[in-house]
């Protein structure tokens, strides 16, 4: 009794849901799509959606498909690594009528960003850094697979080139010969010391960049060969950097500044004197040579697919005081994406590109100009002398620094680009001693003098609040023309 | 030394640089030039192969050479006849090992020194010698000076 029941049931539906087809055809007459947010980066996913119109009783369900990457039946797309920006069709055909379909596309661009951290810096700690802001490295034999991550690279603004310590690197990257078939090494001279080594290839890999069969140099020691010639050595009242990784105070350098290569044309040109930077090593010795602006260490960030016209530094305000430790990112490319947008309430200083105040700004303070500079491999704020800023200083561990009794002393300078483009810069100098005595290594507070012939150097003090731009030399960048810093 | 005498002598001086001037052009030995004689100045110009300029501003005698490579160096001489302070910009540093002479082992010996925390310009402030270097690889300022031997009259801003 209860079966026949049930097949009545059935039995009028089906004749209900027939009458209603005999009225309305069940067809699908159309398949709209739409995937955001687009673009998006490498591996990152966004959301498809379809919208099927139709008559009567029509199924919604579309079959997805993408020309690159994954796309998952929920329409969850899921976007491939690429080095620069890629478009791909997402398709969504109706499961019901397969011949409605319709087509979208995802741009997907290389991940731009990557973390940087200020702490004590690299294991073992033989040393503690202050202010350095660090980024890993990936290093690869040019067109292979042998790759090595070098942690506790310093992020450095204020010059161009990656350079790394031959006792932390562990693959065989390849010499670069100069134009005679001779060893190639360069002798890279620094405010406070100096590197010396071979210029070798790599692949390098940040974040989701990569710069092919690339020049580095391989900061050797005392102890390494070829020897450091004596000329130059004696351009630099410092030391070898490359003795360790303590003399160092990191496992390398990532020169990510103004200029495209770390000497440009002063090393490429017969001008008389060949400047004592890149070297040509046969067995016999070393001696100064002239390089192509190719054959010099360049700017890594210029051999990037996209994203190649400078980077973004961003990093937390830090209280006075300091903190332990900070973290933020360094973020390649200036307008390229929507990462590194220069906002509008962000000023340009464009800076010269050669001369004897390249890659400076002017900074005002009481009244009077300085040449300065903004660099975030430098560890605090470098200006004028006790006598004009009216701070006393101290000797922490014999260095002098401003140690003022009035802790912090509140200051402000004016910083003015080429362009003619004024800020006002507010800043505070806090007690180095006290500081530098505390287990912190992040401190937007810490001064010292600079003072002959008078000069400003924002170092990384300067960034914690901001968000920097350094835009490359030869470059286009939003706000340029490059040189130049905004924040 | 009455004024007149202090002129005469400035003036022997400066025919004296002229007759150097005239040397110049044979090669000369390389050698220090901080805290030596006023010939030395011309020892270093044949060396860096760069252009003299030369201003009195009284209490003492600048030289400016201008190497190709765009490097200034800018040496200060007493009117006693000592180059008591040098002063460079550029994108490439001078060889301080010649223009600092037995003060660049000093400035070495005071750099290695200073524990280091990281990086930024040097600064090295001791009672016989003071020397500065800031700016970055692109474009070095630097200067150095020994504090005796700097004439009355002159400070230290003085040095540019």
């Amino acid at each position: 009794m209860r079966r026949f029941a049930l097949l009545f049931v059935v039995a009028i539906v089906v004749w209900i849901a027939g009458c209603s087809s005999s009225s309305t055809p069940n067809t699908v007459t159309g398949v709209t799509l739409s995937c955001l947010p687009s673009p998006i980066q490498s591996s990152q996913q966004n959301q498809c959606i379809a919208t099927v119109t139709g008559t009567g009783s029509f199924s919604t369900t579309v079959t997805w498909t993408a020309s690159g990457g994954s796309i998952a039946s929920n329409g969850v797309y899921t976007a491939p690594v690429v080095l620069s920006p890629t478009t791909f069709t997402i398709t969504g055909t109706s499961t019901q009528n397969t011949h409605d379909s319709a087509m979208t596309t995802v741009t997907v661009n290389p991940v731009n960003a990557t973390p940087i951290t200020v702490d004590a810096g690299p294991q073992p700690q033989t040393f503690t850094a202050v202010n350095e802001a660090f980024t890993s490295v990936t290093v690869c034999v040019p067109n292979t697979s042998t790759c090595q991550t070098i942690d506790h690279i310093l992020v450095d603004t204020g010059t161009s080139g990656l350079r790394l310590l031959s006792s932390v690197l562990t693959v065989p990257l390849p010499q670069q010969n100069d134009s005679s078939g001779n060893p190639l090494d360069e002798c890279m001279v620094f405010l406070d010391g100096y590197a010396w080594g071979p210029v070798a290839l790599a692949d390098i890999s940040i974040a989701g960049e990569k710069a092919s069969s690339a020049p580095v140099q391989v900061m050797i020691p005392d102890s390494g060969s070829p020897p450091v010639p004596s000329d130059c050595s004696s351009r630099s009242m410092g030391f070898n950097e490359g003795n360790s990784v303590s003399a160092l105070g990191a496992n390398g350098i990532l020169g990510v500044g103004l200029f495209q290569q770390d000497c440009g044309t002063k090393c490429t040109s017969a001008n008389g004197t060949i400047p004592p930077v890149y070297y040509e090593c046969p067995s016999s010795g070393c001696n100064p040579t002239y390089v192509t602006l190719a054959q010099q260490v360049p700017n890594p960030v210029i051999l990037f697919s996209f994203d190649n016209n400078g980077v973004v530094i961003s990093l937390p305000v830090v209280p006075e005081g300091g903190v332990p430790t900070e973290n933020g990112s360094l973020i390649f490319g200036i307008g390229t994406q929507t990462n590194n947008a220069v906002p509008t309430s962000a000023t340009v200083y464009t800076v010269p590109n050669s001369g004897t105040n390249a890659g400076e700004l002017t900074t005002t303070f009481n009244g009077v100009s300085y040449p300065s500079t903004i660099e975030s491999g430098a560890t605090g704020i470098f200006f004028l002398d006790s006598a004009t800023t009216g701070i006393t200083t101290c000797t922490v561990k014999g260095s002098t620094w401003y140690c003022p009794t009035t802790s912090p002393d509140n200051l402000s300078a004016i910083n003015q680009g080429a362009n003619g483009n004024k800020g006002i810069v507010n800043f505070s100098i806090e007690d180095a001693n006290k500081l530098l005595s505390s287990s912190h290594t992040a401190f937007s507070t810490l001064g010292a003098p600079a003072p002959m012939p008078g000069t400003f150097d924002w170092g990384l003090s300067f960034f914690f609040g901001r968000t920097v731009f350094t835009a490359i030399d030869g470059k286009s960048a939003p706000g340029g023309p490059p040189p130049y810093i905004a924040y | 030394m009455p004024t007149w005498m202090k002129r005469l002598c400035l003036c022997w001086k400066r025919s004296a640089l002229l007759l150097f001037g005239v040397l110049a052009f044979v090669p000369l030995p390389a050698r220090a030039v901080l805290g030596d004689t006023a010939a030395s100045v011309l020892t270093d110009q044949a060396r860096m192969k760069g252009s003299l300029r030369s201003v009195d501003a009284k209490a003492y005698v600048m030289h400016e050479i201008t190497v190709d490579s765009g490097t200034v160096v800018r040496e200060y001489v007493s009117p006693a006849g000592v180059v008591f302070a040098v002063a460079w910009e550029g994108q490439f540093p001078p060889d301080f090992e010649q223009l600092l002479g037995p003060y660049y082992q000093q400035a070495k010996q005071a750099t290695s020194q200073q524990e280091r925390h990281g990086r930024g310009p040097i600064f090295v402030d001791t009672p016989g010698l003071v020397v500065q270097q800031s700016g970055h690889p692109r474009s070095f300022h630097g200067q150095a000076y020994v504090p005796q031997l700097i004439p009355e009259g002159v400070k230290a801003s003085d040095i540019r």
